[in-house]
């Protein structure tokens, strides 16, 4: 790894000039607007964040392979209410976690086996599931909030502590996929059928397995994401997630995935999720008002979007 | 009629698509009422040639005579405008709008925002349709219609922008005889309206039933044009395939210790018929190249597809190493110690984005990274010994695949076959695009890996290659193996076997 240091550069450009941006904004944040880095809101600022970089990671998982999730937001939303009820119903916290992130795995299979058993695309599938399960939650529970039992709240530590937990997990999960994409043979299968679906077949690989489990792997990190989340107030909200799978896309797009697959690396976006975790409170503390926050967003994305362009036509000719 | 000036000429034309030089002087000339028949190999020139003369390319160099206007280069919108029409093999039709709304789209000025004179548009629908004989409602859907009705469309739109040259690019190809009957009576209508007809085919009988004249293309010159009178089938064959060799060809294997302890695979009347492929029976012994030759769509991809599990054989008897089997997927076919390399390495032979080791070990997942965890050394020794031993010039094992020449990355998928150690390796069309010096390297490691053992399968539509490399050849011909010859067999031969003579 250490020799080459141009040709690391080079290959990983795209990623090291996000990771330099988000650099470049920490930076000009620590000299005009210091007070962001105090530990505490800066705490909770990270653990708020924590189950959306879950959920990138799952996005980035579903990117990669060439296909899309949009209905991780209602996954996420079933998934943190029917953990409420079942902490409500006196079920012990990680018997509750487990039946919630089983339940995420079984909407992420159902999407799974609509795209890869019936071939349907999964733009259209996941905009399906994604009304049914928000508008049969809303139909099953009426817009009502679930009251958390005590205990349940921070997992029963301070919230500091919590706050800590909660971001060590996300971190372990965020690695643990990095490390399963670049050194296990799957998350190579995985790059390979997202690259070219056509060769991985002739390869002798299974590409509808593949695609099957990185939805079944994609529902079951937003369960877990659901989890995380409900734990951090009293109250489980029937609404979360609304808006995280663009919020995901977005984070995915900016960190150098390519949207038609097969490229990209999740050190990348770790950094594009960062960045873009940034722009909000930054805004606050630079005092610029906070109707900017959405339009800096999309300038990003854009950004980001135009460059992937770029990139992809420069190859296109060479 | 012999008198009268060419109402379209090429004169000395040459196009090149970077390094490969796809015409390189064609003279070709069609009058006023004449079928006039172009023949030639696959990748002879002929759709380059169509494709020059609709328009969608321009000459490197030569001209283009249009009703005695002399023209370097032609745009699509000048040659409609001259009266150039082609009807291809898959009509251009749009599926969902209906036969007088397609009719009209082709004819009609463009103006945007004026109104659709419906009745007009029928009416002429109507009188287009009738000239060319179809039975065809005007407001029938396109969708619903056949082939061959489609194909009516499109010669009645062709008629109704008054065209004077009609280019049909194997019209025939998929029509019943009963169509095809009623196709060559429209044709002989547009020779008596004075129609010129530029007729593509690869079927001999057809071009003597039809055509005044035909021209000869190879390599993509004009090699002779000839009045159908005054030539006969064997003549034309050796017109096609007449060529110098200018490539030597490594050695052939030795025939006494090839066949020595059975065939590595052997097929008894296999069929597929999703690939439309029936009754085709061989042996292949280890040691053996055993080439497929061939026109493109005579069904021998799709039986390399059916012996590598991608669309299973669905009758017939497999056989490997003696031992009967069946394989209902490339898992399967892996497992039987079946290799095969696709054609058209640009889209699926590997995988462009991914480094040239991580394509050298993706079939071999299971093999070398055990309990799934990537083991860098491994890969990259195996990546290495494989630059080494089949000379890929490559920056390195890390380089994307995309980045290496079509022959090395042919290489590349060939390597990547190699590590899963098979014993009978199918190969389909391996040299097609690639330059002459990896052309001739990849013929010495086929032959070599012959010589380890490697019972080989080559399908390639190179004929002198096909009968340069091979030990035996079989030729199919629409899905069925129609002759099986022995290696250095004439390319007469050949050829009339893969065109459905039984005797040249």
């Amino acid at each position: 790894m250490a020799k080459g240091g141009g040709e690391s550069v080079r290959r990983y450009f795209r990623e090291l000039s996000v990771a330099a941006v988000l650099g470049l904004v920490l930076l000009l944040l620590a000299v005009v607007a210091p007070a962001f880095f105090s530990p505490q809101p800066l705490l909770s600022l990270a653990a708020r964040e924590a189950p959306t970089l879950v959920v990138i990671g799952g996005m980035a998982l579903v990117i990669l392979s060439r296909q899309i999730d949009i209905s991780v937001g209602s996954q996420f939303a079933v998934c943190g209410v029917a953990f409420g009820l079942l902490a409500a119903e006196g079920m012990a916290f990680p018997l509750a976690a487990i039946v919630a992130v089983l339940l995420g795995g079984i909407l992420g299979a159902v999407n799974g086996w609509l795209i890869a058993g019936l071939r349907l695309p999964s733009i259209v599938v996941t905009l399906a599931t994604m009304v049914a399960w928000r508008e049969g939650l809303r139909w099953w529970r009426q817009g009502q909030f679930v009251d958390l039992p005590d205990g349940v709240q921070w997992l029963g530590l301070s919230q500091g502590g919590g706050q800590v937990l909660l971001i060590a997990v996300a971190a372990a999960l965020f690695v643990a996929l990095a490390i399963g994409l670049r050194h296990l043979a799957v998350g190579r299968v995985v790059y390979a059928v997202g690259s070219d679906e056509e060769a991985a077949r002739l390869a002798g690989l299974k590409p509808r397995a593949v695609t099957f489990g990185v939805f079944v792997a994609m529902g079951v990190l937003a369960a877990a994401a659901a989890v995380m989340n409900a734990v951090q107030s009293p109250q489980v909200d029937p609404k979360a997630g609304t808006g995280l799978e663009l919020r995901a896309i977005a984070a995915v797009v900016v960190g150098g995935v390519s949207i038609s697959g097969g490229r990209g690396t999740l050190w990348g976006v770790l950094a594009g999720a960062l960045l873009l975790a940034c722009v909000s409170p930054g805004l606050t503390h630079l005092h610029i008002e906070a109707y900017w926050s959405r339009a800096i967003e999309g300038a990003i994305i854009l950004l980001a979007v135009v460059a992937e362009g770029l990139r992809s036509r420069k190859e296109g000719r060479s | 009629m012999s008198g009268a000036p060419p109402i379209l000429a090429f004169r000395s034309l040459r196009k090149s698509f970077g390094a490969v030089r796809a015409l390189r002087g064609v003279d070709f000339d069609v009058k006023a009422g004449e079928v006039h028949a172009l023949l030639g190999e696959n990748g002879a020139g002929k759709s380059t040639l169509i494709k020059v003369a609709t328009g969608a390319h321009q000459p490197d160099a030569g001209t283009i005579e249009i009703g005695g206007e002399t023209l370097g280069r032609l745009d699509p919108a000048g040659a409609r405008r001259r009266g150039i029409a082609c009807i291809y093999q898959q009509p251009a039709l749009f599926p969902d709008l209906n036969v007088e709304e397609n009719i009209g789209l082709r004819l009609e000025e463009r103006a945007g925002w004026r109104r659709v004179d419906w009745k007009q548009r029928r009416e002429r629908a109507k009188e287009l349709l009738q000239r060319v004989g179809a039975e065809v409602a005007p407001d029938e859907e396109v969708r619903a219609l056949s082939m061959p009705e489609q194909q009516l469309v499109e010669i009645a739109c062709a008629l109704g922008a008054g065209a004077r040259v009609i280019i049909m690019d194997e019209p025939t190809a998929s029509l019943t005889r009963r169509e095809q009957e009623r196709l060559y009576g429209i044709v002989r209508d547009l020779r008596a309206a004075g129609v010129a007809v530029i007729y593509i085919s690869h079927r001999l009988e057809e071009i003597f039933a039809l055509a005044d004249r035909v021209t000869v293309l190879r390599d993509g010159e004009s090699v002779g044009t000839r009045a159908v009178s005054e030539i006969d089938e064997a003549g034309l064959i050796r017109l096609m395939v007449g060529r110098e060799i200018t490539h030597l060809y490594p050695p052939r294997g030795d025939g006494a210790r090839v066949g020595a302890g059975g065939p590595a695979l052997s097929l008894q009347e296999v069929g597929c018929a999703e690939g439309g492929v029936s009754g085709v029976s061989f042996d292949v012994a280890p040691g053996e190249v055993f080439g497929l030759a061939g026109l493109v769509g005579a069904g021998r991809t799709e039986l390399a597809r059916a012996l590598f599990g991608l669309t299973p054989a669905t009758a017939g008897r497999i056989a490997v190493g003696g031992r009967e089997v069946e394989i209902r997927s490339p898992r399967d076919a892996m497992a039987l110690g079946i290799a095969y390399v696709p054609e058209d390495r640009r889209r699926h032979g590997v995988i462009l984005e991914m480094a040239v080791e991580e394509n050298t070990t993706l079939a071999i997942h299971p093999k070398i990274f055990r309990g799934g965890w990537l083991r860098d050394g491994a890969e990259r020794a195996l990546a290495n010994k494989m630059i080494g031993q089949l000379a890929i010039k490559t920056a390195g094992p890390e380089a994307p695949a995309g980045s290496l020449s079509g022959g090395n990355q042919q290489k590349v998928a060939l390597a990547r076959w190699l590590a899963t150690e098979p014993k009978i390796l199918i190969l389909d069309e391996p040299t097609q695009g690639v330059d002459v010096g990896a052309k001739s390297e990849i013929h010495r490691i086929i032959r070599e890996l012959a010589n380890e053992g490697l019972a080989v399968i080559l399908i390639s539509s190179d004929l002198p290659e096909v009968i340069g490399m091979s030990d035996r050849i079989g030729v199919m011909r629409g899905g069925r193996l129609t002759a099986v010859l022995p290696g250095g067999a004439a390319a007469e031969e050949v050829m009339s076997a893969a065109l459905g003579r039984t005797n040249g």
